[in-house]
């Protein structure tokens, strides 16, 4: 932001490491940043019936608050290059694995620089250890973190430009004008940005305004913009991490145990180097790593080695073991008072793959004094560290290269890929792509935690007094740098173990309910773990949302209307009023079939959806028309908003309906999209409308949002469809 | 070590290959045809979905040996030098795309079925296998059925 006096502070020209290239660009960085946190709640008069409930500590500070606090130290330190050609090149420290981060943000550069967005290039950042902890994809906080930052960048870019120009015309700066990367005078005189860029990057001080606009003058943010690579997708250019051409890399996978991190006694690998091709067999701490020219041979040489293995910790332990540890470590919940009348409920949830449509790979070129790693990763800087410290060089001397992923949903928030293809190529002295199979990324992929719930709704004479959520969950890996984050926001807290803390800056209910307690205990399995797409937010919100629904039921109210007088917030109010009004709810269903809903508040936005499902074959229920309605504060592209809730709602149909692994004795039964049954087309409605809230503050997040309230709409609906009360998901298992 | 011949994407090419070797691998890591993307490797997420004669195929499933004087086409191959196919430009219109890694197979799918029903009906869409995780289905049904009436 400015500094004090209003004018952008004269900046550090900053040089790229790898020194101005042969073309001259203008490189900008303001290093100003103030602290500006936006903690606001805000909440409105409630009904004389529903009992207030305090405001929970993600209402005031939330993980997004948390991210955006310890991004913004380095926050406008990210580069921002117009070259001489005009290209104007945008370094993205962030992942992007199909949110659209990379559209959204190149809307915001061209909107402040008045540039053509077929101008505007963002690239992904390689690791960049001195952005600490402004290089981390996770929690839907994307826009949240860059929004002030990029805005302000690309406006300081176009103060230097104009000024460049001014000086150029020996004209007043503020008689410039800017359109289409030109700057244009008063006389109609254009200079392309690409013929100021050298100019511009001496220009020091710029008398003219830098401040980002008004957001009515906005021509591009807010308006529906299709994907910037979307040519690129479906003329098959599009360079995924198996794609990038790295020369001699040799093509390499993995034998992996049959059971859950089981661990290698003997190989024999006489028949598989016996194999035309290939070129190595490596031990490495997760298997047999066998490299060869291309992958079929990979593949068959793979299967030709001999192994004997140990069996892995989780052995011994099946969904039934886990189910029961988790069951035992939900807390207690209160004994009602007398008088007062209430609702148990009990849920549990399976455990659920990422699944990423692109599996787990990585291609590393490990070198006596350097090495470098493609691949695709929500937190370079962490891995970055974990790479140096398994090929025994410094930090500086690893170059991480952040690939586009094929999806993510969590997964790659982690690097293991990456740490097996650096430890292959470091001893075959060979650079590698390894990939992991899908089977591989079934089997052995991390996956959101199995859960279990115990739920207490206490009332009296139609009022909810105390709304109890006990959840107890397998334990969440988070060591992807979160811990670290979170220090560095200054937000730390002593105490409670990573997982806690994540869910208390992230798990809110939305309604008035009296005394409302939410308690996750964590149950350590060893399993394979990871944040899924909305983390505790989708099991928490469908469980507590089946109970909001059943509370109706019993206190005879319709489950909208009984909604809308205990909703908190004025804006879910709106979100669940828009979805009831459009999807018309209440009318009349045949039977067999339902209409049903869910509200979710999460990432300083609010969303609903309302289903109807056709549940008259109750083993192979469809969802046939989805309404949902998002507020995200403020959507920068409207377009790419609705592709995040229609996965969301391929997530919900996926994991409350049919989606799910199960474990046998240290062992994941599923193999790969036969028997994990995520969404095919044939489970998508045949009707989806998504409604985007008029702006009404700054952005919120939007990655996850749409997960929750459609995995509660579909399981109430399924439930008023089937006259029956769903407690265990996947519900068709 | 048999030699097999055919033409990809309108090209001929020799491959020296086991007869059993899959034809994916034959055109990523032997021809450098990066298109069709890997998901599964057993013909279950249809993510490499290409055509041989104009079929679609899943070439994780398809030896190199039955590929002999036949013609094959990857995502590569589908446009007209710059003239995108009215399936892909339908695929930009209806803003389909989000990873996009499956999207090459998702489009060769649809363009096989549209050579096959000039207007699919909606179970003949929901007929598609293709396995899309980021959950685009709704924006593909709309887009294939834009592009059958724009041919």
């Amino acid at each position: 932001m400015a500094g004090a006096d209003g004018r952008i502070d004269p900046d550090k020209s900053g040089e790229r490491k790898r020194g101005i290239g042969r073309r001259r660009f203008l490189t900008f960085a303001i290093a100003a940043p103030t602290l500006a946190v936006g903690g606001y709640v805000a909440y409105d008069a409630t009904d004389a019936e529903a009992l207030p409930s305090l405001p929970q500590p993600a209402d005031l500070l939330d993980l997004g608050d948390v991210i955006t606090l310890a991004s913004r130290p380095t926050a406008w330190t990210m580069a921002l290059r117009v070259e001489t050609d005009g290209t104007v090149v945008f370094e993205l420290p962030r992942a992007e694995s199909g949110q659209g981060i990379t559209t959204a943000v190149a809307m915001l550069v061209a909107e402040e620089l008045d540039a053509k967005l077929s101008d505007v290039r963002v690239e992904l950042a390689d690791a960049t250890p001195s952005l600490l902890w402004n290089q981390f994809t996770g929690g839907s906080t994307g826009m949240r973190t860059l929004w002030e930052p990029v805005r302000q960048i690309a406006a300081a870019t176009r103060g230097r430009l104009v000024t460049a120009a001014a000086k150029r015309w020996g004209v007043e700066a503020s008689a410039l004008t800017t359109r289409d990367s030109t700057v244009v005078a008063a006389d109609g005189r254009t200079l392309s940005f690409g013929a100021l860029a050298v100019e511009a990057a001496a220009t020091t001080a710029a008398p003219v305004t830098g401040l980002p606009k008004d957001a009515k003058n906005y021509k591009l943010v807010g308006t529906p913009t299709g994907r910037v690579d979307a040519r690129d997708i479906v003329t098959g250019k599009a360079k995924y991490t198996m794609d990038v051409e790295v020369e001699g890399a040799l093509a390499t996978v993995v034998a992996r145990p049959p059971t859950i991190r089981g661990t290698v006694v003997s190989v024999d690998d006489t028949a598989a180097k016996a194999i035309p091709g290939v070129v190595a067999v490596t031990r490495i701490d997760s298997g047999v790593a066998v490299s060869a020219k291309s992958f079929d041979i990979a593949l068959k040489a793979r299967d030709a080695l001999k192994i004997t293995w140990k069996d892995g910790p989780a052995v011994g332990l099946s969904d039934t073991n886990i189910r029961s540890k988790l069951r035992s470590a939900v807390a207690p919940l209160v004994v009602p008072g007398l008088l007062s009348s209430y609702i148990d409920a009990e849920f549990d949830f399976a455990f659920v793959p990422h699944a990423p449509m692109e599996v787990l790979n990585a291609v590393a070129d490990v070198r006596e004094d350097r090495a470098e790693v493609w691949f695709p990763c929500q937190s370079p800087i962490v891995a970055q560290n974990e790479i140096a410290r398994v090929v025994g060089l410094p930090v500086d001397r690893v170059t991480v290269h952040v690939s586009r992923a094929g999806g993510s949903f969590g997964r790659r928030l982690f690097w293991d890929p990456a740490l097996e293809a650096a430890a292959v190529s470091k001893k075959i002295g060979k650079p590698v792509r390894l990939m992991w199979t899908r089977q591989d990324d079934t089997k052995h992929g991390r996956m959101r935690p199995a859960s279990h719930h115990k739920i207490r709704a206490t009332h009296l004479l139609g009022d909810v007094q105390a709304f109890e959520h006990r959840m107890a969950a397998v334990e969440t890996d988070l060591k992807h740098g979160f811990g670290e984050i979170v220090s560095a926001s200054g937000a730390a807290v002593s105490g409670p173990a990573d997982g806690l803390l994540f869910f208390h800056l992230s798990a809110t209910c939305p309604y008035n309910f009296g005394v409302v307690t939410q308690v996750l205990s964590e149950v350590p399995v060893p399993v394979p773990t990871g944040s899924w797409r909305s983390v505790y937010s989708a099991n928490l919100r469908t469980a507590e949302e089946i109970v909001v629904d059943e509370l109706a039921a019993k206190l005879g109210r319709d489950p909208v209307k009984f909604r809308t007088q205990v909703l908190k917030s004025a804006r879910v109010k709106a979100v669940l009023a828009k979805v009831a009004a459009e999807g018309q709810w209440g009318k009349a269903m045949p039977a067999g079939t339902a209409q049903g809903v869910g509200v979710h508040e999460e990432y300083r936005s609010a969303t609903a959806c309302l289903v109807e499902i056709d549940a008259r074959d109750p083993k192979a229920p469809r969802v046939t028309r989805a309404t949902i309605a998002v507020d995200v504060g403020l959507p920068v592209n409207p377009t790419g908003l609705k592709a995040q809730m229609m996965g969301g709602l391929m997530d919900a149909i996926s994991t409350v309906l049919q989606a799910g692994v199960h474990i046998d004795d240290g062992r994941v039964r599923e193999g790969s999209f036969g028997d994990f049954h995520y969404a095919r087309q044939k489970h998508a409605p045949i009707k989806l409308d998504v409604f985007v809230m008029p702006p009404n503050g700054r952005p919120g997040g939007a990655g996850e949002l749409g997960v929750p309230a459609a995995a509660a709409a579909v399981a109430n609906a399924y439930a008023r469809a089937t006259r029956t009360r769903p407690r265990s998901f996947p519900i068709n298992f | 070590m048999p030699t097999y011949r055919f033409s990809v994407n309108g090209e001929q090419v020799a491959v020296d290959a086991p007869a059993d070797t899959p034809l994916l691998w034959v055109l990523r890591d032997r021809l450098g045809i990066t298109g069709p993307k890997y998901g599964c490797g057993v013909g279950v997420c249809k993510a490499c979905t290409s055509h041989i004669d104009g079929a679609a195929v899943t070439p994780c499933t398809v030896p190199v040996s039955d590929c002999q004087g036949r013609k094959v086409t990857t995502i590569e191959g589908l446009a007209d030098g710059d003239d995108l196919h009215p399936v892909q430009e339908a695929w930009l219109t209806e803003d389909v795309a989000q990873c996009g890694f499956c999207q090459p197979g998702q489009i060769m799918a649809a363009a096989a079925l549209l050579k096959k029903t000039k207007s699919p009906t909606d179970a003949e869409i929901d007929a598609i296998e293709n396995v899309c995780r980021c959950g685009t289905y709704c924006r593909i049904r709309d887009a294939i059925k834009r592009a059958a009436a724009a041919m």
